[in-house]
């Protein structure tokens, strides 16, 4: 596992940034120039330190470790009662706007403009001790170039990818891919079904959760799977040793049995998953690493319009990874990747085949039923399936589907809220701000299947209690 | 079975769900010889259920049948026998979430209660981690040893029957996390930091009331804690059903209203991708919607968070 190399950041690592709440996943590189929250800086400085080290951003971008410094109390402790004799003529702060550029300009430290701005603020003293607190706080926050640099985690990642740019992950909340992971009950040692399109995040997540320990098989649409968010958590490569990939379009073939290696995806298709498949193993991080990294810092621009949107990502870069491979690579090492991706398609299906998948968890642009309906066939009895949609009405639709088919119990639809709140002494309050939506969830368990099995379900049905039979078909 | 690895059919000494219908069930320890009484008849251990496979289909003495399941903690926090509150899955998740846990992490917890949150830690944190967790009343204490050790989980968790107040967990700097659903934990915390690995950790304390939570992030600010966040999550469950509203007479001719009715029932139908049952009465319309229950929790408690960082 990663304790040994756990808690140092080291060049080569994924890292998070953090600056109050605010989170950017980067790849540590040298001598590499990274724009996060208005500021730039090298990231040299920070290899070798400790994980969840805050550093002060200085002028030439390097970055210097901050130690903890006592709150510079201020000294007269004066403050006012209420603000009736308060008022906003505009002309409270002494200092102009081009003063203020010029402490900057001089590389003046953040905390003391603030200091200044404080001092030069005719009305700070008449200001109550609460209103002084949240004054200090906002110019903090616009001065004091300060960041934290975190290891990544789903709570991290999931967190940011909600901020950042939510389109690319289906508006799914991290609240509720924590419900996703509970309910899924994914752990160590599960053989587990995942169809996502959010980016890798929660493939990501379920791998977070595995540690390396059992199989994955991850169903994807097109050309390959996308694994911008998964590459964010810095899995060891072991990990990438029991995660399996399988075509969407080749479920039909498992299920009727007529799957055979022969029917590999068509050449053009196959050279872009090469690339990909390439993404988790050593030779080609950098080049991962980099488009990740592109992928991550794309800001919101793409709400509006996903799909072309995600298109326009992934596959230039795909296909530059693709252009590098073919550069370096002779016909042969073609072969060869050709051979190896053939091999492992094989063993996924064949993990397929058993039908025997220890939880199915389903998140994806795409209408659920389709995809909830063939992939539970893989599903063996009595295992916890999850679908998660960013509408309601598809689920209700699964929802019915599900119960004309059978062999799914405890069927639940629903969705969390989640309230964040302030609390400060005196000042304590559910937070101005909260989510709208963060998703719903489909959740369920598998069981034999009976009315499939033995087709005899009419006869067995007519021998039970109508009453039973009446209670179960209600509420089953 | 086991709480932390799936087996495919049902053995003696395993403990499994029987499921009634509608949320209604119950675990049952599987024994040669054992009988269960159920409203739908008696289920015979060595014959109805030693040998068959998790997901069966069970026929009960008086012809009725249930399900049964191979347990997870989410079953079992449906179904355990309450000693204490406990805390429910959808709090859980997002604790388990945010602390961080994964195959290898090494938890603090207190109290143990009735060991709710206790089977989901272990859960993620198997194979290779370990839970601590402390409970100060004696009987709660060795009652959740012998149900850990009937789960078989036994292996990864240490429980200890002191007071987390006064006497800490029992570990200094191992933990990568430590949960805290005490009354008043905010004299905990010291012992909190403590348990902690040097390096740092999470931690979270789930409390009712706001006034706890307040004392709670004073003491975590005191102690150098950074990004305190208080959260608070609600599950909203939706019941799915086809409902029929009647459409309106406004009076127009009695013909004429019929055709209507079925021209309004018609565009309802091609608006819609799925399409409804035919509905069973003129002049109603059907259609399937998800309803909010009539009743929810609206309060459980409420998350802090917090990260024990080196500096």
């Amino acid at each position: 596992m990663e304790e040994g190399r756990g808690h140092v950041i080291l060049e080569g690592d994924w890292a998070v940034l953090k600056k109050d709440e605010v989170f950017k996943a980067v790849a540590v590189l040298r001598r590499r120039k990274i724009i996060f929250e208005k500021q730039w800086f090298y990231l040299d400085n920070a290899i070798g330190h400790i994980y969840g080290t805050t550093f002060e951003v200085t002028s030439g971008g390097s970055l210097q470790p901050k130690k903890k410094v006592e709150e510079a109390a201020t000294e007269t402790k004066e403050a006012g009662t209420d603000n009736r004799n308060i008022v906003d003529d505009g002309k409270s702060q002494k200092l102009t706007h081009d003063d203020i550029k010029a402490l900057k300009d001089k590389g003046i430290k953040g905390q003391e403009i603030v200091q200044q701005l404080i001092e030069n603020s005719t009305t700070f003293r008449d200001k109550t001790e609460f209103a002084q607190d949240k004054y200090i706080k906002k110019k903090k926050k616009k001065y004091e170039a300060i960041i934290t640099i975190v290891k990544p985690s789903t709570r991290i990642l999931s967190t940011m990818y909600y901020a950042r740019e939510p389109g690319k992950i289906n508006y799914l909340r991290y609240d509720t891919l924590a419900q996703m992971l509970t309910w899924g009950n994914v752990h160590a040692g599960n053989k587990m079904i995942v169809m996502e399109t959010c980016a890798g995040l929660v493939l990501g997540a379920v791998m977070e959760r595995m540690g390396g320990y059992g199989s994955i098989i991850n169903m994807y649409p097109g050309g390959g799977p996308v694994r911008a968010a998964t590459n964010c958590f810095g899995f060891p490569d072991s990990f990438f040793h029991t995660l399996y990939d399988f075509p969407l379009s080749k479920v039909d073939t498992v299920l009727s049995g007529t799957f055979s290696s022969k029917i590999l995806p068509s050449e053009p298709e196959d050279s872009i998953a090469v690339a990909e498949d390439s993404n988790g193993s050593g030779d080609d991080k950098q080049q991962s690493m980099q488009d990740a990294d592109m992928e991550c810092s794309t800001v919101l621009a793409m709400e509006s319009n996903q799909l072309e949107e995600q298109e326009a990502v992934d596959i230039p870069t795909e296909g530059e990874a693709f252009d590098s491979n073919k550069a370096k690579g002779t016909v042969c090492d073609k072969q060869k990747k050709q051979e190896e991706r053939r091999k492992k398609l094989i063993e996924s299906a064949a993990l397929l085949k058993n039908k025997d998948a220890d939880g199915l968890i389903i998140a994806s642009r795409f209408h659920p039923a389709p995809l909830l309906l063939s992939l539970l066939e893989l599903v063996a009895p009595s295992r916890p399936f999850v679908v998660y949609c960013q509408y309601k009405e598809p689920l209700v639709e699964c929802y019915t589907k599900l119960r004309e088919r059978g062999g799914v119990i405890n069927l639940k639809l629903s969705e969390t809220w989640l309230r964040s709140y302030q609390v400060l002494p005196d000042r304590s309050h559910p937070k101005l701000m909260m989510s709208g939506g963060g998703g719903y969830l489909l959740t369920g368990i598998t069981v034999i299947n009976e009315a499939i099995k033995t087709g005899d379900n009419t006869e067995q049905a007519a021998n039970e209690p109508t009453s039973k039979k009446r209670k179960l078909e209600e509420h089953l | 079975m086991s709480f932390v690895e799936y087996g495919d059919t049902i053995k003696e000494g395993d403990t499994a769900v029987v499921f009634l219908g509608h949320e209604s069930m119950f675990p049952v320890k599987v024994q040669d010889g054992g009988k269960t009484q159920t409203k739908y008849g008696v289920i015979r251990h060595s014959t109805d259920l030693i040998g068959k496979p998790y997901g069966s289909k069970v026929t009960c003495s008086k012809g009725g049948w249930v399900y049964i399941l191979h347990p997870t903690p989410e079953l079992w926090t449906l179904n355990l026998p309450h000693r204490t509150q406990i805390l429910y899955s959808t709090d859980i998740s997002l604790i388990t979430m945010m602390l961080e846990l994964k195959p290898g992490s090494i938890v603090c917890e207190s109290g143990t209660g009735s060991g709710s949150l206790s089977h989901a830690i272990i859960r993620t944190i198997a194979p290779t981690g370990h839970l601590y967790t402390v409970e100060f009343h004696q009987q709660r204490a060795e009652k959740a040893i012998e149900e850990f050790r009937e789960h078989k989980v036994d292996h990864l968790v240490t429980v200890k029957n002191q007071d987390v107040c006064k006497n800490g967990f029992g570990v200094t700097n191992v933990a990568d996390a430590v949960f805290l659903d005490i009354p008043s934990p905010w004299e905990a915390i010291g012992h909190a930091k403590s348990a902690l690995k040097h390096e740092g950790g999470r931690i979270c304390s789930f409390s009712p009331c706001i006034e706890q939570v307040q004392r709670t992030c004073l003491a975590l600010k005191e102690h150098g804690f950074t990004e305190i966040n208080t959260s608070e999550i609600l599950l909203r469950v939706y019941n799915v059903r086809t409902i029929s509203l009647q459409i309106p007479d406004l009076g127009k001719a009695v013909k004429e209203d019929n055709s209507s009715a079925a021209a309004f029932d018609r565009g309802n139908q091609s608006n819609q991708d799925a399409p409804c049952a035919a509905s069973p009465q003129p002049g109603t319309v059907q259609f399937k919607s998800s309803v909010p229950l009539r009743e929810m929790v609206g309060h459980t408690g409420y998350l802090t968070f917090a990260t024990k960082s080196l500096f």
